[in-house]
């Protein structure tokens, strides 16, 4: 009985439908596929021994598993050093960044806020003109924070973009009866901001947490600027010392080939995964998250 | 008798918010210092700068360094190279995620839809070091899996990064490969917002799943796409530097050139902060331009504005 209901529910297949499925999973494999297979390859490379990869008969699978290389890098003191730093500077990095997108998103989720339009000009119009480069790097010249950390936390931790994001989600997520009765009761701003609407919110500070996170994270172009100190590279800096400037084999010879024995492809790849595996680790838990807090971004703000 | 009742009532909404104003404070601040401080720079741009008589004593140039920026061949071979590769990457890039969002959409194995979803928006995460160090390695000539495939089948190796055309082509189908998986969100994001019955309706009519596409799914991003669309030309004058300097070598200098890369080499690398600033200024300005005009074209043709 139960069966012969859902046939009934079902649409009515037929082989074009059966082969038309087929073709849409054969595509989505082959597509999926493209975004994992190089990862997969540079990680079996970088766990692999040195012998088989230049013998160039490593592909998808580690040949003669080992993790010297690994140890190597591991046992770098400034690689170390820089992961740690990176760290640190991402954490701060985020939590500044959280800190005034939530100062400035929920002021203006109040519509009779006085002011509003303008305030918000102020900050979008960051989002589509900026003085460029040179300005930039007088700015922190002339702040004197150049060469230090906060020459790549302070200056981008405002993100009008995730401001926009944030604000989308207070004025749909939180009805506003809620905080209007919790203001009727005598609370302040700051404890309906601190005791209803962020907890309310914890998806999209999840979400914003990650894109502020993978962004200071994956970002080299102002460390490159501003930081000439070798102590403060952060790692991605570090590694496009190290990997960057592709096929240019002369400069990584030069860089690796005295300091390092075996194989550099071997020792590269370890790098490369060294700086990929803390994101690849922590992103998958924090998707379901994101893509909620993406559509909301859709949301013009 | 108004006026009384006009300040008591501006008394009444400071006292009820004035802790808003005080929290919009602190990112006013940082926006003020960090976005609207280095704007006073761009003076430079008008000025024939030299850094040792600083910003205030450089003499006066009116737009003579954007003169010079419009005589320069490097100027016009950066302009160039931005314009195609952006046209390319919307060309090339543009159609994908729509095409998987759509593909994503028939998959009914939620288990498979959540699994190919995570791994599409990987690329997303990865950095373009991290991407440019994979791809080398993949690619390279002597020592990537492609071109060592390559040579076992008999095949002659190509040199996907050290010539200008299979660079070019490299530069563009990675970008693609990044963008994509991320950018089904905003089309899977319109899909479900289609009605059911819609899709039921048509099912009942006999409708085969091509038709269910042509005549619900794509109308109804139809918003969507046109938004879209107008969002990345108005971005045709972007260009990011990470991508094109961890990607470039100077084998391919001549195609890597982009904007962002004359910038630095001229600005921070040869010191010739005018000339870097003024063609800075003219990037931005383009840009913004380009967004106003899209805004209005969205407005104009009946969708959400961008602004």
């Amino acid at each position: 009985m139960k069966t012969q209901i859902q046939t009934a529910d079902m649409p009515p297949r037929n082989i074009g439908d059966k082969v038309a499925n087929a073709l849409i999973y054969i595509i989505l494999i082959l597509v999926s596929l493209t975004c994992i297979l190089p990862i997969l390859h540079v990680l079996a490379k970088s766990l692999s021994a040195d012998r088989f990869v230049m013998e160039k008969s490593v592909y998808i699978l580690p040949k003669g598993l080992t993790f010297a290389a690994f140890e190597r890098v591991i046992g770098d003191p400034s690689m170390v050093r820089s992961l740690v730093y990176t760290i640190i500077v991402t954490v701060l990095f985020t939590l500044i960044g959280m800190i005034l997108i939530t100062c400035a998103a929920y002021p203006l989720t109040k519509k009779r806020l006085k002011g509003r339009g303008v305030i918000s000009f102020i900050f979008l119009f960051t989002m589509y003109f900026s003085a460029g480069v040179i300005p930039e790097y007088m700015l922190i010249n002339n702040l004197n924070i150049i060469n230090t950390p906060w020459a790549i936390i302070l200056p981008l931790t405002f993100s009008a973009y995730n401001m926009i994001i944030m604000k989308s989600f207070i004025q749909t997520n939180i009805p506003d009866s809620l905080e209007e009765s919790a203001f009727l009761d005598g609370a302040s701003h700051f404890t309906i901001l601190t005791k209803i609407v962020l907890p309310l919110s914890k998806p999209i500070i999840a979400t914003l947490c990650l894109f502020f996170a993978v962004g200071r994270w994956n970002a080299y172009q102002d460390s490159l600027y501003y930081i000439t100190n070798a102590k403060f590279y952060v790692l991605q800096h570090k590694l496009f010392l190290l990997v960057g400037n592709a096929s240019d084999a002369a400069s990584i010879a030069a860089s690796e080939g005295s300091a390092v024995m075996g194989s550099p492809e071997v020792l590269k790849a370890a790098c490369i995964m060294f700086a990929t595996i803390p994101i690849v680790c922590i992103y998958p838990f924090v998707q379901k998250y994101f893509v909620k807090g993406t559509m909301v971004g859709a949301v013009k703000g | 008798m108004k006026s009384v009742n006009t300040t008591s009532s501006f008394r009444r909404y400071i006292k009820r918010d004035w802790q808003l104003y005080a929290m919009l404070l602190l990112p006013l601040i940082a926006v003020f210092i960090f976005k609207y401080g280095s704007f006073p720079g761009i003076v430079i741009a008008f000025k024939d700068y030299k850094i040792l008589k600083g910003i205030s004593g450089s003499d006066w140039a009116g737009f003579d360094v954007f003169l010079r920026a419009f005589r320069d061949k490097d100027f016009w071979l950066a302009l160039k190279n931005t314009l195609v590769f952006n046209g390319l990457d919307l060309i090339v890039g543009f159609p994908m995620p729509i095409i998987l969002a759509i593909l994503l959409n028939e998959v009914r194995n939620k288990h498979f839809k959540k699994v190919s979803q995570t791994v599409l928006y990987l690329p997303h995460f990865l950095s373009w070091v991290i991407i440019a160090g994979v791809f080398t390695q993949l690619l390279s000539p002597e020592t990537g899996m492609i071109n060592i495939l390559l040579s076992k089948l008999g095949f002659d190796a190509i040199p996907f990064l050290n010539k200008n055309l299979p660079w070019a082509v490299t530069y563009i189908l990675v970008g693609v490969w990044q963008t994509m998986g991320w950018g089904t969100i905003i089309y899977l994001t319109a899909i479900t917002g289609i009605s059911d019955d819609m899709y039921e309706a048509a099912t009942v009519d006999g409708a085969g799943r091509w038709q269910k596409i042509k005549y619900i799914t794509l109308p109804s991003i139809k918003g969507t796409v046109i938004m879209m669309l107008i969002m990345n030309l108005g971005r045709i004058m972007a260009s990011s530097f990470e991508r094109c300097n961890a990607f470039g070598n100077p084998l391919v200098k001549d195609v890597q050139y982009q904007l962002s890369i004359f910038i630095y080499n001229k600005g921070l690398q040869s010191l010739d902060y005018s000339l870097a600033t003024a063609v800075g200024v003219f990037q931005s300005l383009v840009g913004l331009l380009l967004v106003l005009a899209a805004d209005r074209f969205a407005k104009s043709i009946g969708e959400e504005g961008i602004i």
